[in-house]
């Protein structure tokens, strides 16, 4: 089975707007072997400058794994990372000094105030404490934690932690965010405010964010790409509508259809069945049922002209015709049963 | 994440980009301290001073010692008469033992790998159980200086805590001896302090070691005073059993016997930091010790009994305190390897 999405880049930059686009984050063929156990296998992934990327999968399919490998805190096994043109493996200095990195359940030193822990990330970056102060000010106002930044962070709720988490994190002025599971643990108004911080950054300040998430609903709306991995594997890649558009090519979807007589008026039971029985009948349509008025098909492809055509054959009209959309939610599970099915779906 | 607008002022800005600030970051890696470990050095230290742990321990030990100064200050005013004692009666301040307590040298050679322990035991693993060590390497920072940066600043604490010990201990002599130190007493307890402190960075760079090996701070701690405690009390028992079993030395053996018990004896035990210690302590702050281990009586036979200088005792312990400076940089090294090697996840 061959792969629906190029996952990158190149020359699909019809589909995003704007200036040409930087590639940021680069990884090829990057693999991470632990004894036996495949973790990230032979992964090619690049991101743009500027978007947000969100690398979506189950527990345990080698996000934190690749995010590791991508700031140079784990090495690969094999293949190459570039961030911003420095070796991740080579030089991860450098790379760890544009990156802001939100790792997944972080942590804070409890006996230091919210703000004391930000100084001391500030210090390691080798900041000026004057402005290292200016800063911490602007990032706690920022994340709404103006208020409890001299309480002590041990006595922080995980949503607040998470937020601290955010400032640390930004306190270098990355170029890159990346963010391990950044929504674990906060209320969905938390969430909200994240994802407006996110989308805030990637629009006021230009910057480049990758977030990797098993929540895929929660992460759906800022995402400009997103990859999907499973088992080690990226097994498709790109903006949501367009997984969409490539999975209703090779695999079935719902349409539903609603029609009144040629009068405009509701039609009898019957006729709605003899209805249902022809499209059934129609190329590329599996399955047909009916529920009242609604009528539900399942098919390949785009199956609706013909069903329209088919209606008004027989003296019915239309008043409802759609396919039903699909949610993040539904593709990550159609991708996820075919990866389990299938085995390994090849990338390249 | 407030509801204002305006509010994001911080984050890139165009004109310092990557290239500019990685001048700043991979310097040439020839350096002796890695990146980084200034601040982590600094924010360690500032935990231990201000931690209850340390704060403990120092209370422990100054009471400890301060008596058994104290005590010893009697024990000398009453022995005053005594020609040899009065030539370095300041020293004995520190080595001479009271009617009831130990001498100084002994608390502190007893309390002094807690006092290493109780400050590297979860210096790693802590970090790692908060949360913050994958933040903390996630720093432009080496990642050696996290463990560079803890080592430096539990040796600071123990220096400065030792140093003023001392100096109060002094003080204390200066008024109840009524002699003050000469210049060469005043090198010889730097010497001291300078070994002392050796010593304690041994148990450090151990119970750092087992902070980077488990993954338990309450199980680093106790492999660390099991260590702790096998030196101080089983070690000498088992020494005793090899000793008698590889060399007996019974009621009627020769003097041959008798001296391969001994150096047998002698050797074993050095492998124990605080023999090396102890020995090396001992020559320093006891003038007239003239010689380590075993010595037959031809050897000795003539020989014209008398202080020696301060130089002739430090090159008499210097074996000692290479030892344990070795014993801290194979610590070290071992747990930079593990460390490096580790991955660390949250």
């Amino acid at each position: 089975m061959s792969v629906m999405v190029e996952q990158d880049a190149g020359p699909d930059a019809d589909r995003m707007p704007g200036p040409p686009l930087e590639i940021v984050i680069e990884a090829t063929g990057l693999t991470k072997r632990y004894g036996q156990f495949t973790a990230v296998d032979d992964l090619d992934l690049s991101i743009r400058k500027g978007e947000i990327f969100g690398l979506l999968g189950p527990n345990g399919a080698g996000k934190t794994t690749t995010i590791l490998m991508l700031l140079g805190l784990t090495e690969p096994t094999s293949g190459t990372v570039r961030v911003v043109g420095y070796d991740s493996v080579r030089d991860p200095l450098s790379v760890k000094s544009v990156v802001g990195y939100l790792p997944d359940n972080v942590g804070f030193y409890p006996n230091m105030t919210g703000r004391q822990n930000l100084r001391y990330t500030a210090s390691l970056n080798r900041i000026p404490p004057k402005e290292a102060e200016q800063r911490i000010d602007t990032l706690l106002a920022d994340v709404g934690l103006t208020e409890a930044a001299d309480k002590r962070a041990g006595k922080y709720s995980r949503g607040m932690r998470q937020r601290l988490a955010i400032a640390d994190a930004l306190i270098k002025k990355p170029s890159i965010l990346i963010l391990d599971e950044p929504t674990i643990g906060i209320d969905p108004e938390g969430v909200r405010d994240m994802l407006a911080l996110l989308s805030r950054l990637k629009t006021e300040e230009g910057m480049t964010i990758l977030l990797s998430s098993h929540l895929l609903h929660q992460v759906q709306a800022v995402c400009d790409r997103v990859g999907i991995f499973v088992g080690g594997h990226l097994i498709a890649a790109g903006p949501v509508p367009e997984l969409e558009r490539q999975l209703a090519e090779k695999d079935d979807s719902e349409f539903e259809i609603a029609v009144v007589g040629g009068d405009g008026r509701p039609v009898s039971d019957e006729v709605l069945d003899r209805l249902a029985l022809s499209l059934k009948s129609l190329e590329g349509v599996r399955d047909v049922t009916r529920v009242r008025d609604l009528i539900t098909l399942r098919g390949r492809g785009d199956i609706r002209a013909r069903v329209s055509r088919s209606a008004i054959e027989q003296g019915l009209v239309p008043v409802h015709l759609r396919q039903r959309g699909m949610s993040l939610d539904d593709i990550y599970d159609r991708y996820f049963r075919e990866e389990a099915s299938v085995g390994h779906v090849g990338i390249k | 994440m407030s509801e204002s607008s305006n509010a994001s002022v911080v984050l890139s800005d165009p004109g310092r980009g990557p290239s500019a600030r990685s001048e700043q970051v991979s310097r040439p890696r020839s350096r002796f301290f890695a990146v980084g470990v200034g601040p982590v050095a600094r924010k360690e230290f500032a935990d231990h001073l201000s931690g209850l742990r340390f704060g403990i321990l120092l209370v422990l030990i100054a009471v400890t010692t301060l008596a058994a100064v104290y005590a010893a200050s009697s024990a000398i005013r009453a022995a005053a008469s005594d020609s040899a004692k009065v030539e370095f009666a300041f020293l004995y301040l520190f080595t001479v033992s009271g009617e009831s307590l130990p001498s100084f040298t002994s608390f502190i050679t007893f309390l002094a790998p807690l006092l290493g322990i109780a400050l590297g035991f979860d210096a790693l693993n802590s970090e790692r159980s908060q949360g913050t060590l994958s933040r903390l390497i996630s720093q432009p920072i080496h990642r050696d200086a996290v463990l560079q940066g803890k080592f430096l600043a539990g040796l600071g604490v123990v220096s400065l805590a030792l140093t003023a010990l001392v100096i109060i201990v002094g003080g204390i002599g200066i008024v109840l001896l009524g002699t003050t130190p000469s210049l060469e007493e005043v090198g010889r307890l730097i010497a001291f302090i300078v070994v002392t402190v050796i010593y304690v960075a041994f148990w450090l760079a151990l119970a750092q070691l087992f902070s980077v090996l488990f993954k338990q701070a309450a199980t680093s701690a106790l492999a660390s005073i099991a260590v702790w405690l096998f030196f101080a009390i089983f070690a000498s028992l088992i020494v005793g059993l090899i000793v008698n079993a590889v060399a007996p030395a019974g009621d009627n053996a020769t003097n041959a016997e008798l001296l391969r018990n001994a150096q047998l004896e002698t050797t074993l035990n050095r492998f124990s930091p605080g023999t090396l210690y102890d020995e090396a302590t001992t020559v320093l702050l006891n003038p007239s010790v003239r010689s380590l281990g075993v010595l037959v009586y031809e050897q000795i036979d003539r020989a014209v009994v008398g202080p020696l200088s301060f130089g002739q005792s430090l090159l008499l312990c210097w074996p000692q305190i290479l030892a344990l400076v070795g014993c801290v940089l194979v610590f070290f090294t071992v747990s930079y390897i593990l460390f490096m090697r580790e991955e660390i996840r949250a």
